[in-house]
This record gives C-alpha cells, structure tokens and sequence, in this order.
C-alpha cells in the first residue's frame, strides 16, 4: 500500500470531507494566518475559533502558561463578533477552498439559536461545532457543558435552528464525572457528532508572587499532556454510542497521535495547540497519518476507525 | 501560502546554528536560515521552537532580529541576542554549531521610518537594543542623525555600546548602579538629548516601564514615538491570542491587539501603557463590570 494510495475520505453526518483532519478551535484563528505556512484546502476541514454573537475583548493578561507537554490557556473567547466574522473571515475561508467548520459559543440559548441561523445558513458551511463550555448568564454562571440538561439544551436550539444537511456537533468538556451520559444526553438532543475532548480546567501558580499565574485565574489545559486523557474519552464514547461520529482532539502532535484517536474509534481528528509549536502541524499530521495508515495496509482510512475496539481473534482463546 | 521566492510573509525554516557567543550577561546566537534575512526588515521578530521535535516545551521562543544577512559563504544568516530567563533559553543556550533549529519568521512589523531625514533617537534596555542597530543603518542610509541612548542595570547588562559608537552620531549610556556611564535610567539623560539636537522620532526597545517612560518624554518633547514591546507569545503568528495589549486605534477606540501581528512596533502615543495587563474600561468587547466571567468558570479558549 503506497501512501498516496489510501482513501482518506471522511464522512462526519451529512459532511463529505477529503481527508479526517482538521484544526481544533481556538488554535487556528479563521485560517489566515496559517495559509502562509500551508494550504488551508488541504485540510479536511478548518474549524474555526469560537464566535459570540458580540465583539469580546477577552480576559486580562497574562493568558497563557506553559506546562509539561503543553499549555494552560484563559483568552477569555476574545473575537470580532459574528457580524464581522460572516463579512470578512468567513468569505476568505470559502474563497480559498476550505471546508469551513464553524465553532459557536454562546452565554444564553437564545445567543446560541441566533448564531445557528447565521452561521448556519451561510453556504458552504461543513458544520456547525457547538462549544458549550461557557458558563450560563442565565443559570448562574454554570457551564453549558458539565450539565446533561444543560448541554443538551444548547445543543437541541442549534440543531432546531441550523438547516438539515449542516451536521451540528457538540464539542464536550472531560471535566465531568461521565463523559458518556453527556454525549448521549447531547445526541438525543440532536448532535450529529461529538468532539471530544476540549480543555481540562487547571490552574498554575507563579511561586515568585505566591498567586495564580493566569490573570483569569484558572485556564485549559490543552497538549499532548492530555492525549491519554483524550484518547480515553474517545474510546468510552465510541464503545457506548457505536454510531455516533466522533472527532478526536486533544495533543495530537504526530500523524501516529491521530492513528491512535481513529484506531479509539474517531472519525476525524483536530490539531490545536501543536500548532503554536509548528504551525504547519495540521498538514504534516495529515501526511503523517497517510504514511502510518499505509505501512499498516489500510486502504481507506474508515477502516482503522475503532480498530482498537475489534473483537479478539477466536485462535488466541484456544491457546 | 507563502511562497519562499517572494519576499513576503513568514517562513518556517530548519535552521543550523553558525556560532553561539557569551556576550557579557547574554547570549548571541548567528544561525542559517534559507530565505528569512532577506525579508527581514528592523523590528521583526522571529519565534524558535526549543527541545527538539519531541520537546514538552511546546511553545515557541520570540526574539527580535538583531542581524539579517541575506548572503554569506554559507548562505543567508539571522542573529538574536537573549538572556536565560528559563529552560528553553537554557536549551537554546547549549547549542552548538551544526545543531539544527526551527525557525519561524520574519514575523510582526517592522519599525516605520521617517520620509523626511529627520533627527532621530533609539533607546534600548538591555538586549533590546539589539534590533537598533539594523535600524540605526537604515536610517542613516535616509539621511536621518542617529542618537542612541542604551541603558541597563549594570554594565554587563548593556548590549552594542561599543557597535553603537559605529552605528550613531552620538552615544549616551546610563546604567542603574553607574558602573559605566551615567547612573540612572535612559529617561535621565533623554529630554535634554531631545531638544539639543531636534530630534522628531524616537524609537525604543526594551521592557514595558521603559517604553511608557520614553513615550511620554517624546511626546513632552513633540516627537513622534515608535516602541517595540515584549508580550510574552505562545505561537508567534497570530494566532494564540495571548499577547495582547490594549491600543487605540485611528478610530478612538481602544482593542485588544496582538503584539506578533500589529506589533511588537507600535506607535507610542497609541498604547495605554498604564493599562497594560487589564482590559480597561471602555475597551471593545469589554466585558460588564457585573458579568461573572471573570471567576475562571469553565475553560472557554
């Protein structure tokens, strides 16, 4: 099997993607800043940074720490507002051939429904990616994402008010005691597809002022430190919901990262924060995960989806 | 995509190391880099990923350039002076020659110039005199006097008074314990260097306090200011959203803007220094004072 060979194509609900890689929100701004290290359209799909309804200055800073295999963020969702984003980073997108997946986050259901009907009746949307991990104005600050009822609220209005044939996928917050009663709440609510996992809440202390480092305070946790914890959620995801599409994110740095997502049962996977360590990290996984499908005889990249859930083979019982 | 035959836009590049120096507290790092010297203007920065390709530090190290040189016997070669302030600089520090380094850049804007050849003053602190010197050149190439004043600590803290003596009409140095010329800080000496000699830009380099300062001394004086600030970055190009400041734009309205993309140059007069670090009231986006965002809940990026 010679790596050009492989089909990558990738079916994510009513989404035909050429290949199942793409960038992950919040690591890749609206793409045009990483067009100058490669070809946006190569990509199977470019999700885009969380977009609010109004222009968000984000939090104080310092924003970011560094950890031991990657980083603690608290941006705080700065951003232009959807106005701007549907005038000026979202043509772009569409007018260099990429598949754009946007992100939408909102801090009320009905900020949630209004960016649904924008966003999502803008054609040559791939999809609409939900995150939910906001915290509620209007039920005391909480998260959309660590509540079943909570989430799947935010996910049935954007699925109410996104036109059939855009999939709506709900990316999901590990910070909760079952990943799989969320998923499942959400599903019933009406998502597409899952993305698991989005950042693990930490926090960082700056022992030279004895106070957190992060002027946000606590911030996610994102990079290949949370891999396994990544990989394991989409493992519990794929085994309890076995026809739900799920796109893995979570440190993958190399295209063998992003086998071992499809081999736990993702359909697709997101490169974020290697990105600020390579950033033509998105297309190099891609090539990567070419060559590693290839030297282990895949044909089609489908095919390695939930390998490592296969049945044992009968010969090694008898033995 | 950038195209590596056009001049512009950033490049990622696997670099060699040419040489490593010690030079008093710093460090100063020549290294081979195919293409970016020739699109590298003064004030540019470039963004070094440390560790090697498995490394746990994942982000990446900014320093603006202190030399380009497009061609040389062993093709075109970048040079960067910085202290070890951690682990990753530890690392870049132990490099040798022949060692391999990824490098993004040129990255960020550069200094804007004078038409006219006007007077003109660079302040640096410490290591951030190192890209006045590319643009002392440049602006001696328009005809514009060159004066610079470079401050430090202490002695072993100040980077190119020597090559300043080359690079400028005149040369002031202060130091904070007066180990070497005047003790104090580049402030001191800086109006009367302003009105003796009819400077109309002043450009500066160095940490945040000192960029303030210069500021309003140029601006005390009529002059036009152009400062290169040093927000801690996590990717370099633009991408993270981590080194932001607050800066007013042509419309009155002060934003959150990246310091790798609309930056590190920025005019002075436009940066609200005594608010960098919070988002100040009245800023774009800014969240209600009542809002509870602020509280860390949750881990939105």
């Amino acid at each position: 099997m010679l790596p050009d060979d492989v089909d990558l194509t990738t079916v994510v609900g009513d989404a035909h993607l050429l290949n199942p890689v793409m960038t992950a929100s919040g690591c890749a701004a609206a793409g045009r800043e990483l067009h100058q290290f490669f070809d946006v359209a190569e990509l199977g799909a470019v999700v885009t940074k969380s977009i609010m309804r109004e222009a968000r200055s984000g939090r104080a800073t310092p924003r970011m720490v560094e950890t031991p295999s990657g980083m603690l963020n608290s941006i705080g969702l700065q951003g232009p507002g959807i106005d701007s984003f549907l005038a000026r980073d979202l043509p772009w997108l569409l007018q260099q051939g990429a598949r754009p997946i946007v992100s939408i986050a909102g801090s009320s259901l009905g900020e949630y429904a209004e960016l649904a009907r924008r966003v999502g009746n803008t054609p040559g949307i791939a999809a609409v990616e939900v995150n939910i991990s906001c915290p509620n104005v209007e039920n005391r600050g909480l998260v959309f994402a660590c509540d079943p009822v909570q989430a799947s609220r935010a996910v049935n209005v954007v699925r109410r008010d996104t036109p059939r044939g855009v999939p709506v996928l709900a990316k999901l917050s590990p910070d909760v005691t079952s990943i799989v009663e969320i998923a499942t709440a959400v599903v019933e609510a009406g998502a597409d597809g899952v993305v698991l996992i989005n950042t693990l809440l930490g926090l960082h202390i700056d022992l030279e002022t004895a106070r957190p480092t992060l002027a946000g305070v606590t911030g996610g946790l994102s990079g290949p430190g949370v891999r396994p914890v990544a990989v394991r959620a989409v493992w519990q995801v794929a085994n309890a919901l076995p026809s739900v599409p799920i796109i893995g994110v979570g440190g993958i740095r190399t295209g063998r990262d992003a086998l071992e997502f499809l081999f736990a049962g993702a359909t697709a996977v997101q490169v974020g924060t290697a990105i600020f360590n390579d950033p033509g990290a998105p297309a190099r996984v891609l090539r990567e995960l070419r060559v590693e499908l290839a030297t282990r005889g895949f044909a089609k990249a489908s095919d390695a989806v939930g390998y490592a859930n296969r049945p044992l083979p009968s010969r090694r019982q008898e033995v | 995509m950038s195209d590596p035959r056009s001049p512009r836009g950033p490049l990622q590049v696997d670099g060699e190391v040419f040489s490593m120096k010690r030079v008093g507290d710093y460090f100063h790092l020549t290294v081979v880099a195919e293409g970016i010297a020739e699109r590298t203007r003064p004030g540019n920065f470039l963004a070094l990923a440390v560790g090697g390709d498995t490394s746990a530090a994942l982000l990446r190290r900014a320093f603006s350039i202190y030399r380009a040189r497009p061609s040389g016997i062993y093709g075109g070669t970048v040079e960067i002076v910085f202290a070890v302030g951690g682990p990753g600089t530890a690392w870049l520090a132990a490099r040798q020659p022949h060692d391999a380094l990824n490098i993004v850049g040129p990255l960020g804007r550069p200094f804007a110039l004078p038409r006219e050849p006007v007077a003109c003053a660079l302040v640096g602190g410490g290591y951030g005199s190192a890209p006045l010197f590319a643009l002392a050149e440049r602006l001696r190439e328009r005809g514009c006097a060159v004066h610079m004043v470079l401050g430090a600590s202490t002695e072993s803290r100040l980077f190119g008074a020597l090559e300043a003596r080359r690079a400028a009409q005149s040369v002031t140095v202060t130091t904070v314990d007066g180990s070497v010329g005047i003790a104090g800080l580049v402030t001191d000496p800086l109006p009367s260097l302003l009105s003796r000699n009819n400077v109309e830009v002043v450009y500066s380099c160095g940490p945040m306090a000192m960029l303030a300062a210069v500021t309003r001394v140029a601006g005390s004086h009529g002059a036009w200011s152009q400062t290169a600030v040093e927000e801690s970055m996590a990717c370099g190009i633009g991408v993270c959203m981590t080194c932001v400041l607050p800066v007013v734009g042509d419309d009155g309205m002060t934003r959150m803007v990246r310091s790798c993309v609309e930056g590190p140059v920025f005019a002075g007069d436009r940066v609200r220094w005594e608010s960098v670090g919070t988002i100040p009231a009245g800023t774009l986006g800014a969240p209600a004072p009542d809002v509870s965002l602020a509280s860390g809940a949750g881990n939105p990026q």
